[in-house]
């Protein structure tokens, strides 16, 4: 690996300091599971890494303040899949996490450094898009939140600016709890990236709200109001034609080596109707439980 | 630019104060600095956990990890298992199942199981896959360490056998670990 300088500030100002002067000069690490790869194989190749581990206004902790669950941006994988709260509340996003990688990988990985990495078959954006999670940054112009699906714009770019750095995510509580579940497709079972990775929420009042990732520069939401995919007794068939219309922008890569464009478009469908299934059953299940 | 540094770990019990690269894993440390080359070196992109080590007793990919960050930290590597002269439990089980081929994934397999029967003592077969699914095996000997693990996990701390037989085929009830293979992504 080419040489570079290790720093690990304590206090936040200091990290956005380093990271302020551009990605060519600072990239910051959390977890590593990305960073390490490509500092390795030479496609980024900053002078300086920043380890943002030892900051003392980041945390790992998951707290909730009534308003948000509050998920610190050192949390990893492990944490969320691990989190009693997360299942109940949030279980598509406990399910995504619970598929990124492997074992070793989820004990590192971050929910921040996920998102931040924007690969656009990350297995935790559709749950944190179908939720409406917000990222809270810090940087030289001081804090902002960015609602996710602002954040994400294109394969590896995010709308962070030069020395931005997540310092939660942030999921609204609400006092409904929504049926939800997490599908992906891969070509083998265990740790592989999605062909297709969708997360799906029916919530009471007949809105359905569906992400999906690895068909196209970004993870993408949809949102049903027609009540036609959170209604039980609407037939496949039609729940099938609204799918046509909430897909149109799905676009897969044609040189993508996982699988061809048709088999994810084919996959989206049949992995849409599922999630809408489960995702119903799950509502139905959970009412009164919230 | 600065990129030595001085770092301090307990590695395998011992503390090392030492200094590195600031660009070096923690893989190429413990293999190149302190010759401790239990732990191998193979895909360095996290896909195979040749490399797999417990830094404060949770697995990672060593090779995804810069010696940097273990300062301070406790490392456990394969040596590190086996405790006066005595092979681990898990080791002497992989040894007993076959599940040893030509060795080269074993060190990370074990150290993946230690930390897998660590968190879950005694781990349904579907929990096993899932805890080492992180580790390749080239010679394809999965059945004999899952084999391997299944029957470590039916000793008890003292090494002697457990009870009841079937113990460790039960599924542990109420583990979280079991639930997401439950109805996660059907495949
Ligand atoms: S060498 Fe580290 S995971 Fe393969
Ligand atoms: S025993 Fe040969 S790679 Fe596993």
């Amino acid at each position: 690996m080419r040489a570079f300088a290790y720093e690990r500030p304590t206090r936040l100002d200091d990290a956005i300091a380093l990271l302020a002067s551009g990605e060519a000069e600072a990239r910051p690490l959390a977890g590593g599971t990305d960073l390490i790869i490509r500092l390795r194989d030479g496609t980024i190749r900053p002078q300086t890494v920043v380890d943002i581990k030892g900051l003392a206004e980041l945390d790992g902790d998951i707290r909730d303040d009534g308003e948000y669950l509050r998920i610190g941006a050192r949390t990893v994988m492990t944490d969320i899949m691990g989190d009693e709260r997360i299942w109940h509340d949030y279980q598509a996003l406990a399910e995504g996490a619970a598929v990124v990688g492997s074992a070793q990988i989820r004990n590192r990985a971050t929910l921040a450094g996920n998102i931040c990495n924007a690969s656009p078959a990350a297995d935790t954006a559709p749950a944190l898009l179908v939720y409406g999670a917000v990222v809270a940054v810090a940087g030289p112009a001081g804090t902002r939140r960015i609602p996710i699906d602002d954040f994400f714009v294109s394969s590896g770019v995010t709308t962070l600016a030069a020395g931005e750095l997540v310092t939660s995510i942030e999921l609204p509580r609400s006092p409904i709890r929504p049926g939800a579940v997490h599908v992906r497709r891969t070509r083998r079972r265990g740790h592989d990236l999605a062909s297709v990775t969708l997360a799906c929420a029916v919530l009471a009042d007949g809105t359905t709200r569906l992400s999906y990732g690895s068909l196209g520069p970004r993870p993408v939401l949809v949102v049903d109001e027609t009540g036609v995919l959170a209604d039980p007794a609407a037939p496949d068939g039609a729940k099938m034609r609204r799918f046509e219309e909430l897909f149109v922008g799905a676009s897969p890569s044609a040189r993508s080596m996982r699988a061809s464009p048709e088999y994810r478009l084919a996959m989206l469908q049949v992995l849409g109707i599922r999630a809408v299934s489960t995702a119903i059953a799950r509502l139905a299940d959970g009412k009164g439980r919230a | 630019m600065t990129t030595s540094r001085q770092i301090e770990m307990t590695v395998n019990g011992r503390t090392r104060s030492m200094a590195i690269a600031a660009h070096h894993t923690l893989l190429e440390v413990l293999r190149d600095d302190l010759g401790l080359t239990g732990t191998k070196e193979c895909c360095l992109v996290g896909e195979c956990g040749a490399c797999t080590v417990l830094v404060d007793e949770v697995s990672v990919d060593s090779c995804l990890v810069l010696a940097a960050e273990a300062d301070g930290a406790c490392v456990t590597t394969v040596e590190g298992l086996a405790v006066g002269g005595r092979l681990h439990p898990l080791q002497q089980a992989f040894l007993d199942t076959g599940a040893v081929q030509c060795g080269f994934c074993i060190p990370g397999q074990l150290i993946a199981a230690r930390a897998l029967l660590a968190r879950s003592p005694h781990p349904s077969r579907a929990e096993i896959e899932e805890g080492l699914a992180g580790n390749l095996c080239r010679c394809a000997g999965y059945e004999q360490i899952i084999e391997a693990v299944l029957a470590a996990a039916a000793l008890d701390e003292t090494g002697d056998r457990a009870v009841a037989d079937g113990d460790a085929h039960a599924p542990a009830m109420g583990d979280r670990a079991s639930t997401p293979n439950a109805d996660v992504a059907p495949q």
